[in-house]
């Protein structure tokens, strides 16, 4: 659909097929992240969205089909190679996942302190301006512990983009916030994503935010692509799939119901006793 | 019967799971340990958490252990009319075995137990896996100080707790049941060998605070990612540390002292 | 949140805490300080029987302690225990003919081996006496064979006191003529 786009996708996933204790995850997924978009990956709970994230950042291995960062192979990068290319992606973990044994000041300088070799001045300087980015430069004393549960993303934001990465991955951010720090953080990775030239990727279930910054989203269901598109091409696709997630139907491709035998066989076997010992 | 059979399998195959995991873990933390050399403050930071914070409970078990040894052996020696060799009684328990052991069942509880929950919560909030996509290697960055800084602490703590209860042993020995000063050092020194005793001693601290880290450290690392799961490793820890230090000391005073 | 230096200084006492400790077992609780085991002479004496003498069991001369033994060995020839000991470089005036025993310190204690002098020590001691009456500087009295050396073997020497057969000798003196089966066993 982003065919006259004729630059080269940041990154490319063709074929990914994943299983986790024998349960298919991914099953011959096909994925474009384009340079210095917002590209939204939703779908409903436990179709491995996080996991997608962590195949692109090379902490899990795929079983089949390849993820290139760049043209380069991800899924057999060599662990010291997969270190660099990490150092060109930004990760904001679902609960911000700051170190709590320091404070928003030596967390955000952390990553230039392991991997640069910048006076302290510097870091300094640079550590403020991050926090400044994201409205915290007056909460830089403050431990982890004394952070709402909104300031430690937007700490750990921060710190995701001390480093100056090509791209940030965005694990679930609106999940348990309240109307204004969702506001917050929807204005924050647009804005971050504007002003510092990145490429975003988002993984969320929250329709309307994940929809209002997005340039791109693809909708996973079942291990596949199942919808894909800009919002307003997605809203006005007759994708049953599309339709469901969308509009939050209880029932539709997505069933209410887990897979079970005959409600009224069920029912009729009786046999709490059995129940039980099983 | 087959169900028997197939679960003690699985069982043993768990076992056997965990073991090459620990093992595993153990090589990455001893070849990632170069890393630390220009980075020494690291190592500080968790000696002062592993080493400096056990000190008390190690100094008050210390002393009252002594106490009892003094009370305890003075009783059993004066029968003897050969109270004069409490200070051999005392000073050889502790620096064989109460020093050692005790020291390294203390600090599975009070360090070791810590060490778990402090890693196995990093990794449920997910502080590790951020660490990997910083780019930071967590066996490096946080498991292979706190291993150092518990091989570093043992031998001290021990070596504490052992000079600490000789004390406690001369204060009730000399100080309350009036046992003579000078028969109570004199003895002590003639007997207890410096090679074969607290040599040996030092030695065993070394291997207990190898293992007490190395498991502490393993049982974080390997622990479920859920409050539960880190409740139940830190619980692991604290078991496995105590059998392992206990077995281990039979096997090590097997070797040093079973001539 | 404790700032780095105070924990550094509380690991350096932590630290120092454990060292200390660890010299007060070297020095006060064992005997690092009595004597260097390595700096010494070896000596050897050959005893009838050397049972409870272990390795490392103090040799003593007018009950102080002035080595160690390092060796106990079975010399099949003389079918002797072989005690091979080591003494302080001090006390390298020995006479060479010395005696050997094992006593027990106490009634249950440890066996250790004694070393009584013999006749030299006098010769030697009049020799200085003599140089001293004579106005001369005392000559040092280690000359030929009259101390022991590195090497020296004890001649005189009393094996360890077994009480079974003590008893059993004690028992047949007692019963003698009553009888000899009784005193057998």
């Amino acid at each position: 659909m982003q065919q006259q786009d004729n630059d080269e996708p940041l990154v490319t996933i063709r074929d990914l097929t994943f299983r986790r204790d024998g349960r298919v995850i991914f099953d011959g997924v096909d994925l474009d992240i384009r340079r210095g978009r917002v590209t939204a990956i939703m779908g409903p709970s436990g179709t491995g969205k996080t996991t997608l994230l962590r195949l692109v950042g090379g902490q899990l291995r795929p079983e089949r089909g390849s993820i290139r960062f760049e043209g380069e192979e991800i899924t057999r990068a060599g662990r010291g190679r997969l270190y660099e290319l990490r150092k060109r992606m930004g990760m904001l973990f679902q609960n911000g996942a700051l170190l709590t044994d320091m404070n928003v000041y030596d967390n955000v300088a952390f990553p230039l302190r392991e991997h640069t070799d910048l006076p302290e001045a510097m870091i300094r300087d640079l550590v403020l301006m991050k926090l400044e980015a994201v409205g915290l430069r007056g909460a830089r004393r403050l431990m982890p512990s004394q952070l709402s549960g909104g300031m430690a993303r937007r700490v750990a934001l921060a710190r995701a983009i001390a480093l100056d990465p090509d791209m940030i991955l965005y694990d679930e951010p609106f999940t348990g916030q309240d109307p204004i720090s969702m506001g917050v953080l929807v204005r924050l990775i647009r804005t971050l994503n504007e002003s510092l030239g990145l490429t975003s990727v988002l993984v969320s279930h929250d329709i309307a935010e994940a929809a209002s910054i997005s340039d791109y989203i693809y909708l996973l269901a079942g291990g596949r692509v199942v919808a894909q598109g800009t919002a307003d091409e997605l809203y006005e696709s007759d994708s049953q799939w599309a339709q469901q997630f969308l509009k939050g139907l209880p029932d539709g491709p997505v069933p209410f119901h887990y897979p079970a035998p005959d409600y009224a066989g069920d029912l009729l076997a009786g046999g709490e006793g059995r129940e039980a010992a099983a | 019967m087959l169900d028997l059979l197939q679960n003690l399998g699985r069982r043993g195959l768990g076992v056997f799971e965990r073991l090459g995991r620990a093992s595993l873990l153990l090589v990455q933390i001893l070849s990632g340990l170069h890393t630390l050399l220009p980075r020494p403050r690291l190592v500080i930071q968790q000696v002062f958490s592993v080493g400096v914070l056990s000190l008390v409970i190690i100094v008050v078990s210390g002393t009252f252990v002594g106490m009892v040894l003094g009370l305890q052996g003075y009783n059993t020696l004066v029968d003897f009319g050969a109270e004069e060799s409490l200070g051999v009684v005392v000073a050889l328990s502790l620096v064989r075995e109460l020093g050692p052991v005790v020291t390294a069942l203390l600090f599975a509880g009070r360090a070791g137990s810590a060490l778990t929950a402090e890693i196995g919560l990093m990794k449920a909030t997910e502080q590790l896996s951020a660490l990997e996509m910083m780019a930071v290697d967590p066996v490096r960055r946080v498991l292979a100080p706190r291993f150092i800084a518990g091989f570093i602490s043992m031998p001290l703590l021990a070596a504490i707790f052992s000079a600490v209860g000789v004390l406690g042993g001369y204060f009730v020995g000399v100080g309350l049941l009036g046992v003579d000063e000078g028969a109570y050092w004199s003895q002590m020194q003639d007997k207890v060998d410096l090679y074969d005793d607290v040599y040996n001693g030092v030695i065993k601290s070394l291997a207990f605070g190898w293992v007490a880290t190395w498991i502490a450290v393993f049982e974080g690392h390997d622990a479920v990612p859920t409050s539960e799961g880190v409740s139940r490793a830190t619980t692991r820890t604290v078991v496995y540390t105590s059998l392992a230090v206990l077995g281990l000391d039979f096997v090590l005073t097997a070797l040093m002292f079973g001539d | 949140m404790m700032s780095t230096r105070t924990t550094e200084i509380w690991v350096g006492v932590f630290v120092a805490a454990g060292l200390a400790a660890l010299f007060m077992l070297a020095m006060k609780v064992s005997n690092l300080s009595a004597l260097n085991e390595e700096d010494g002479f070896t000596i050897e004496a050959r005893f009838e029987d050397a049972s409870g003498l272990k390795v490392r069991s103090p040799v003593t001369m007018a009950g102080v302690r002035i080595g160690r033994v390092v060796a106990i060995e079975f010399d099949k020839q003389s079918l002797q225990a072989v005690v091979r000991m080591r003494i302080d470089r001090r006390y390298d005036t020995l006479p060479a003919d010395s005696s050997a025993s094992i006593y027990t310190a106490g009634l249950l204690g440890e066996k250790y081996v004694g070393l009584e002098p013999g006749a030299g020590a006098d010769e030697c001691e009049e020799a200085a006496l003599e140089a001293e009456l004579e106005g001369r500087a005392p000559e040092p009295c280690e000359g030929g064979t009259r101390v022991l050396r590195d090497g020296s073997r004890i001649k005189i020497t009393q094996g360890s006191l077994v009480l079974e057969k003590l008893i059993a000798r004690f028992v047949s003196q007692f019963l003698e003529g009553g009888g000899k089966k009784e005193a057998a066993q």
